[in-house]
């Protein structure tokens, strides 16, 4: 059997002085698999993610990103090889749509000329025509569209990892519906491992093929999102009941 | 107006170089400020615990009075002495605060969602900081230098005490001559100097506060070029100064000024060597420091100043004695006193004209009788001095009923004339006496030592050249104190250029 993209082996952390965030946590994400970890806010889901570009080392047990501790990888690499996209989106503002995309590229060296192309590249990938958005600056950009450089910037030197910090977090339901769609879109085409994670499960339905629910610390669900969506565990039941309907008439 | 106008234009290749000096010491010490400030802003951005101690000391350092950093700095070695290292050092200090203090600022300012983007995207720290905090950080940066930069056109005026040049120069030859316009000729290029540097700078942040980073390099580099370009103009018109030239120092008052240049004249023409001017230092202990370091060569001395301010010795009335013991004193720590010019400048104590003779005053002793209803104001230097004010009290029984008000010596002579005092100590051979009708009282207890003037010079530097003294033994007894007054009556009352009130004496007693 192939090595797994990510693993967290029997994880715990506490940030110093405070409780435990994650307790023997263990979790598997196979290559090429979309991850939907859903949890209440301040359930640990952001740790989760600096685990696995080592922002964050683990008190316990080891996370493995592509059968490696993170421990063993080289920080700088590892983050190179990991793309991450934030809630904040964290675009930097003094450089235009093409230099935040361009970021990466430049860390690792690229000479200009392989830079320009796939720059133009990606942000036709994420739906923001090139020549229309390259030069803007990121003042200028609505909500949607710096999510979408976002994920442009993440994706730049095609990482086989990507991570996602409640992407779609702050935007508004339309917007946040066609980012969705474009998110599947996008995947469907690189096939990268991806977690995701998001305190609303409709989200997780709309983007992921397993769901993990995350509480307390520990995992109390992970499984294909339909048999998720038919638990009865009362803890995922809540989150499930959470998720706006339509009224019938 | 008219009367600046023609003193600039008369003056203008002078002028030009004290602007050219004057720019150079603020954008020397700003550049080295910021080379220092901005990575020490970025250590202490980094450790909050090193950033308040480090914020403390460099606050407390801005609140020494620069006057007073510059006397700190005088006995130091390498960066202490007289001239321009030692005001770029205080400069630099000075400097370092706002810089600092605005690095810090600028960084911690920085939205955490951005610095951790940078370190999610696998930015080693030297990268972050290069391509994400410190351009965001830039435009705060600037604001602490431009702080920086107009502190600094301020500040050098007063590095004119030290010998270091800049337009301070006029501003404190117009204090020593009580002359207007030569203050505001210094004044008002430096006034003007801090508006363009504070505009300047203020519009560079602007520009690069509008967060366009191509916009910004182009920015950045178009000022670099035109600081640079100054700096360069500035140097071609500050390097006057010849290698090897004899350097002749000066007190801050009038007839030290004459007396500065006299030397200067005479060593370029009788000893044919060049001279580098480093006249209005700012008092004898400044003088005799800089004569120790080598900073200044050569300079006059009142054989009693030396005798009691210097080296501490009791005070004497014989006057051959006192020149003895001074040579001697000197001697022994390498220098040479020369024969002296010829005048004594005694301390005079002076009151109005109108008063001596409506109250027939004639004597210190006739002063002391008044001392009752009168007030009496000195000079910073006559107060603290052992041959100064608590031994004339003394000598004499001298009764104020307040404190005597302690002054600059030129503005006390103006002091007295406008009644705001009753009665100064002022030189027997100041030109304002004549000009502003005071009246000077005979020391008839002869309380004061002799203050014969004469040149003090390195012996190093007499071993070295010896044409240079044989041409200041020549200035032996040529110097009356008439001759004095009326140099110094054409300085401060006529407002005549003192290079050439000593060109037209010297042509006159050749």
């Amino acid at each position: 059997m192939a090595v797994p993209a990510i693993e967290f082996r029997g994880v715990s952390f506490a940030r110093p002085g405070r409780p435990r965030i994650l307790d023997h946590f263990s979790l598997t994400v196979e290559s090429g698999d979309v991850l939907a970890l859903v949890g209440r806010s301040g359930a640990g889901k952001s740790t989760l993610l600096k685990l696995v570009n080592r922002l964050l080392l683990p008190d316990e047990g080891a996370v493995l990103v592509e059968g490696r501790d993170t421990r063993e990888w080289e920080p700088i690499a590892l983050r190179r090889n990991v793309g991450y996209v934030l809630q904040d989106v964290g675009l930097f503002p003094h450089m235009s749509v093409a230099d935040n995309v361009a970021v990466v590229p430049r860390l690792e060296g690229w000479p200009a000329d392989r830079i320009a192309p796939r720059v133009h590249e990606l942000l036709d990938l994420v739906g923001l025509p090139a020549g229309e958005f390259a030069a803007r600056w990121p003042d200028e950009l609505s909500g949607g569209q710096r999510q979408r450089v976002g994920v442009a910037r993440a994706l730049a030197v095609d990482p086989p990892v990507l991570l996602m910090d409640e992407p779609f977090g702050a935007l508004d339901p339309l917007t946040r519906a066609e980012l969705h769609a474009e998110f599947r879109r996008i995947q469907s085409r690189l096939r990268k491992t991806v977690i995701i994670v998001t305190h609303d499960m409709g989200e997780a339905f709309a983007l992921a093929d397993r769901v993990g629910v995350l509480e307390d610390g520990q995992l109390i669900a992970c499984d294909r999102a339909a048999a998720v969506a038919a638990s009865t565990d009362p803890r995922v039941r809540r989150l499930l009941d959470a998720i706006v309907s339509v009224p019938r008439s | 107006m008219t009367r600046l106008l023609s003193f600039w234009l008369s003056h203008r290749a002078e002028l030009a170089s004290l602007f050219g000096q004057h720019v150079l010491l603020v954008a020397g010490s700003t550049f080295v400020a910021v080379a220092i400030g901005v990575p020490l802003g970025i250590f202490s951005a980094r450790r909050p615990r090193m950033a308040s101690p480090l914020m403390a000391v460099a606050s407390i350092v801005q609140t020494i009075p620069s006057l007073a950093m510059f006397g700190f700095l005088l006995p130091v070695p390498f960066i202490g002495g007289v001239g321009a290292r030692a005001a770029l050092v205080v400069l630099i200090l000075y400097g370092l605060l706002p810089i600092v203090r605005t690095t810090i600022a600028g960084l911690r300012g920085i939205d955490p969602a951005i610095r951790e983007a940078g370190v999610a995207m696998g930015m080693t720290a030297g990268e972050l900081l290069r391509q994400v905090e410190l351009p965001l950080a830039l435009p705060s940066i600037v604001a602490g230098i431009r702080v920086a930069a107009v502190v600094g056109v301020g500040s050098a005026t007063i590095a004119a005490a030290i010998g270091a040049g800049g337009l301070g120069e006029y501003i404190y030859r117009g204090l020593s001559m009580v002359d207007t316009t030569v203050i505001l000729a210094g004044a008002i290029p430096a006034a003007v100097l801090a508006l363009v540097v504070d505009g300047s700078l203020l519009w560079l942040e602007k520009q690069l506060s509008s967060r366009r980073r191509s916009s910004s390099r182009r920015v950045v580099a178009t000022t670099a070029a035109v600081i640079l370009a100054a700096v360069m103009v500035a140097s071609a018109s500050a390097a006057r100064r010849a290698s090897g030239a004899i350097v002749v120092g000066s007190k801050n008052f009038t007839e030290q000024l004459v007396l500065g240049e006299l030397l200067a004249q005479t060593i370029e023409r009788d000893a044919g060597l060049p001279v580098d001017r480093r006249l209005n230092l700012g008092g004898t202990l400044i003088c005799d420091q800089a004569l120790i370091t080598g900073d200044i060569d050569v300079y006059v001395e009142y054989t009693g100043t030396a005798l009691t301010a210097v080296f501490h010795q009791p005070v004497s009335n014989d006057s051959s004695a006192v020149f003895d013991t001074v040579r001697a004193l000197y001697a022994k720590t390498g220098r040479t006193l020369l024969p002296p010019l010829g005048f004594n400048n005694t301390f005079a104590i002076l009151v109005r004209g109108d008063e001596a003779r409506s109250r027939g005053l004639r004597t210190v002793d006739d002063a002391a009788r008044e001392s009752g209803h009168w007030k009496a104001g000195f000079g910073y230097e006559f107060v603290e001095r052992p041959d100064g004010y608590d031994g004339l009290a003394k000598a004499y029984g001298m009764r104020f009923p307040e404190a005597p008000r302690v002054m600059d010596l030129t503005l006390s002579y103006r002091a007295l004339a406008a009644g705001q005092v009753d009665m100064i100590a002022g030189d027997a051979t100041a030109g304002l006496i004549k000009g502003l009708d005071l009246f000077q009282l005979e020391d008839n207890r002869h309380y004061f030592p002799p203050y014969d003037a004469a040149a003090v010079a390195r012996a190093a530097t007499l071993l070295r050249y010896p044409q240079l003294r044989t041409a200041l033994e020549k200035l032996s007894g040529r110097v009356s104190a008439a001759d004095m007054r009326a140099m110094n009556y054409a300085a401060d009352v006529e407002h005549r250029d003192v290079p050439v009130i000593v060109r037209e004496f010297l042509a006159r007693t050749r």
